[in-house]
């Protein structure tokens, strides 16, 4: 269930890449640059463990990039141009995104469609709707002027640790009891692996899958309002392009199975970092940035290979 | 205490059953037979709430009841135990047990506690095994009887056994009937379905026939014997299988030199398998038959050669033993033996559809006419040939799977439990082609865990044991005890 072997695996690698980038350029460990690094690591982390769970279940969410893109404009209209109040703008940002996580879920789990077409559809959908209300202009929060605490709150750092990284600690901690120690996390993994079999056990298997989609959505909630005062303007055609890949990728990396049923908390986090660490090493040892998504993809080939024949030896 | 009346359900228009009336007591056995078909499997989900009947109703302790899902009828104390296992692999042996009804504190899983009880209920099944040990770890057999572990978890008035010893050896078996005597003894109402039966004989106070979606009769304790039940299950009195040893069995067609699986690379096995013969091997689960049988049909690396017809054959993949003439048909009919949602005619000609292609073109009309004639020929029924595997039989996807390899002209056949699931009518009928393919000279390879089968159809029994071959009796020599002594290690 806890494929450990694997979070060891991507713990070595992750500090054989970080300290391979110290000795390169000790500009990685200037603070400046480890702070940045995690505002990103956060982030990724956040919504990257919501597309876990629905991985786990034997899904798949390729609409999160888009919900960021959306409800990051969202979130600046509601904040400069309507000046709602910002606990409330930050709530209704995040109760927007959990709406659109049950509809895929209702979708996917009621009317028995392929998480990959729904989700894909609202890819599509919602970067639309997101150029539309924004009349295609990039959005920002300017000075901030009325929800300064608000900006400070997300971007700034709490005992030298930045905000995003102290979130993602707090979802990854509960997460992790709720996945592996609580009955609900037993039973997304028994509905990932076999979701007839766990339908004969007496689980509301419905109930299950859809749930996960809400809380990926939530999660991609959560992510949006630190993103968008991260960027503090944002961009409706471009803002979260291709980041529910990246999270995808942490997932596939950190030991979740695309066929369900397998994966872990902590791998997922691992995965995250060993990603935002790669594209810092990209950046740092002046590899043309171009290439930056092509050094990715090929370590994660490299990873899944690589675990992929661990596991026949085993 | 349970009692079904008239109970109909239509899948497409068509009665998977049709007006069947079943009634249960408590601390009694019933047992449901019939030919696949005939309605077995979609009785026990209906009373499983897995499907709601269309018409007839249901009553439990003389009140009616209606079961709209799986979960309804756990409420009730009704448990099912399918044929496909219903495990999970990615889970431990505890937390499959108790999936559904965790032990919890608050809403966390009490794992301590879960593993406690499961250890007690296992030592019950007679299973020696770690709680917290992965299902993956587990052979079939034994995720078989982690199943039945599972049922025995929870209060049950109905338990319902669907062909529960299809994976288990003979042991195991045994201790499992003894199991169903200890419940029914404690007052719970069984349902038990299996083809083989000797089981029945062993276990049923009452036998209740289905044929064609309907009730086709019932047999009292006394009544219960082999060719009444035979009788019920097919409407005819059946001849008994065909056994005529091979006069004379020719030379040696395939020819096993030295091989060493990778299950068990200690082990060199010799094996002849001669034209005109059935071999049945036999051995207990785990005796390494499917993974030697694998082996020469280049599945599986090995070690050693292979030779037939007295030339040695480098063996690497399927293909290369197709191209000598040696066929596998393999136990897992569903997952390996076939593409089940393909048609029939796909997979009669999946092997060699270069017959009848030219610069890669399937020239349709030849492949149909071709596969019309082999599926003719050993009597599949089917709709058609468009039909999709999935929807036959169990045996009719076994003749399909046979009429593949007939239609290559097989110079050796393998066939690795070819009767399982299969219902008895059927059985006959492969049995027959098997002894006629013999006759005109194949050799037959014919792995199998059902004793009968293989004391009825051999002409020469080889038993495996931990992966050696134990022994090889001739036909007049064996006796099922004779065999049972070799397969479980004994010096004969």
């Amino acid at each position: 269930m806890k494929p450990r072997g694997q979070e060891l695996g991507i713990l070595v690698i992750l500090l054989i890449v970080c300290t391979f980038t110290a000795i390169k350029n000790p500009v990685f460990l200037h603070l400046e640059n480890l702070q940045n690094t995690g505002q990103l690591f956060g982030i990724y982390g956040i919504f990257g463990i919501g597309l876990g769970l629905v991985i786990i279940t034997g899904g798949i969410d390729l609409s999160v990039g888009s919900v960021l893109g959306l409800l990051g404009v969202v979130l600046s209209i509601l904040l400069v141009d309507r000046q709602v109040n910002p606990l409330l703008s930050v709530a209704i940002v995040i109760g927007a995104a959990a709406l659109l996580g049950w509809g895929h879920g209702l979708l996917i789990a009621r009317f028995r469609m392929q998480p990959f077409i729904v989700t894909l559809s609202g890819l599509l959908i919602y970067r639309g709707l997101a150029r539309y209300v924004a009349h295609d202009e990039t959005k920002g929060f300017g000075d901030a002027k009325g929800f300064e605490w608000l900006r400070k709150a997300t971007t700034e750092s709490w005992h030298g640790v930045p905000i995003p990284v102290v979130i993602l600690l707090v979802v990854a901690a509960i997460m992790y009891i709720v996945l592996h120690r609580s009955v609900y996390g037993r039973y997304l993994f028994a509905v990932g692996r076999n979701e007839e079999a766990a339908r004969y056990a007496g689980i509301n298997t419905r109930a299950v899958i859809a749930s996960a989609y809400v809380m990926c959505g939530a999660l991609a909630g959560v992510a949006t309002v630190l993103l968008a005062f991260y960027t503090n303007s944002v961009s409706p055609s471009s803002h979260g392009n291709f980041y529910e890949l990246y999270g995808i990728a942490a997932a596939v990396l950190g030991g979740c199975s695309l066929r369900g049923g397998e994966g872990s908390i902590i791998g997922i986090v691992l995965g995250t970092a060993l990603l935002q660490v790669l594209r810092n090493l990209v950046n740092l040892l002046r590899i043309d940035s171009s290439l930056e998504m092509c050094v990715i993809g090929v370590v994660i080939l490299i990873g899944v290979l690589a675990d992929t024949l661990l596991r026949k030896r085993r | 205490m349970l009692s079904l009346r008239g109970v109909t359900k239509r899948f497409a228009g068509v009665a998977a059953l049709d007006d069947v009336d079943l009634e249960l007591d408590p601390g009694e056995v019933v047992a449901v037979i019939g030919e696949n078909g005939a309605g077995k499997s979609t009785l026990m989900k209906v009373i499983g709430g897995v499907y709601v009947p269309d018409a007839g109703s249901m009553e439990l302790d003389g009140s009616p009841i209606s079961l709209r899902s799986p979960s309804d009828a756990l409420a009730l104390g009704i448990r099912v135990i399918y044929q496909e296992l219903t495990v999970l692999d990615n889970l431990d042996i505890a937390g499959n047990v108790f999936l559904g009804r965790e032990k919890r504190r608050g809403w966390l899983l009490d794992e301590r506690e879960m593993r406690a009880e499961t250890a007690q209920i296992l030592a019950r099944v007679g299973l020696n095994l770690d709680p917290a040990r992965p299902l993956s770890a587990l052979s079939l057999a034994e995720r078989q009887l982690v199943e039945i572990a599972r049922a025995l978890s929870m209060s049950v008035r109905i338990l319902i056994l669907d062909e529960p010893t299809s994976s288990l050896t003979l042991e195991e078996t045994q201790k499992l009937l003894q199991l169903v005597g200890e419940l029914k003894a404690e007052g719970v109402a069984i349902l038990y379905v299996s083809h083989r039966l000797d089981e029945v004989h062993q276990v049923a106070d009452r036998v209740v026939a289905l044929r064609d979606a309907r009730n086709a009769g019932n047999l009292s304790r006394d009544e219960i014997n082999h060719a009444a039940m035979i009788k019920l299950m097919v409407g005819r009195d059946l001849a008994p299988a065909r056994g005529a040893a091979a006069e004379s069995a020719g030379e040696a067609r395939l020819k096993l030199d030295q091989l060493r699986t990778q299950r068990y690379p200690d082990e060199a096995v010799d094996l002849e398998i001669r034209a005109g013969e059935i071999l049945g091997m036999a051995g207990l689960v785990g005796a390494g038959r499917s993974e030697l049988a694998r082996a020469a049909f280049g599945v599986d690396r090995f070690q050693g050669a292979l030779l037939v017809d007295g030339k040695q054959v480098s063996v690497h993949a399927p293909r290369d033993a197709i191209n000598a003439g040696v066929y596998l048909i393999p136990e897992d009919r569903r997952g390996t033996g076939l593409t089940i949602e393909m048609t029939v005619r796909d997979n009669v000609t999946l092997p060699d559809v270069n017959e009848f292609a030219s610069i890669g073109l399937i020239n349709r009309r030849e492949e149909s006419e071709f596969a019309k004639a082999w599926t003719d020929r050993i009597k599949v029924k089917t709709a058609s040939i468009e039909t999709p595997v999935v929807n036959l039989s169990g045996g009719n996807q076994q003749k399909v799977v046979l009429a593949r390899w007939l239609a290559l002209k097989p110079k050796v056949l393998i066939c690795d439990e070819p009767t399982r699931g299969v219902d008895v009518g059927a059985k006959a009928e492969i049995y027959a082609e098997m002894r006629t393919l013999a006759d005109a000279g194949v050799a037959i390879w014919m792995i199998s865990s059902d004793m009968e089968e293989v004391l009825a159809v051999s002409d020469r029994i080889a038993v495996m044991h931990e992966g050696r071959l134990a022994g090889t009796l001739e036909k007049k020599d064996a006796t099922e005890e004779g065999v049972m002594r070799l397969a479980v290690g004994a010096s004969s």
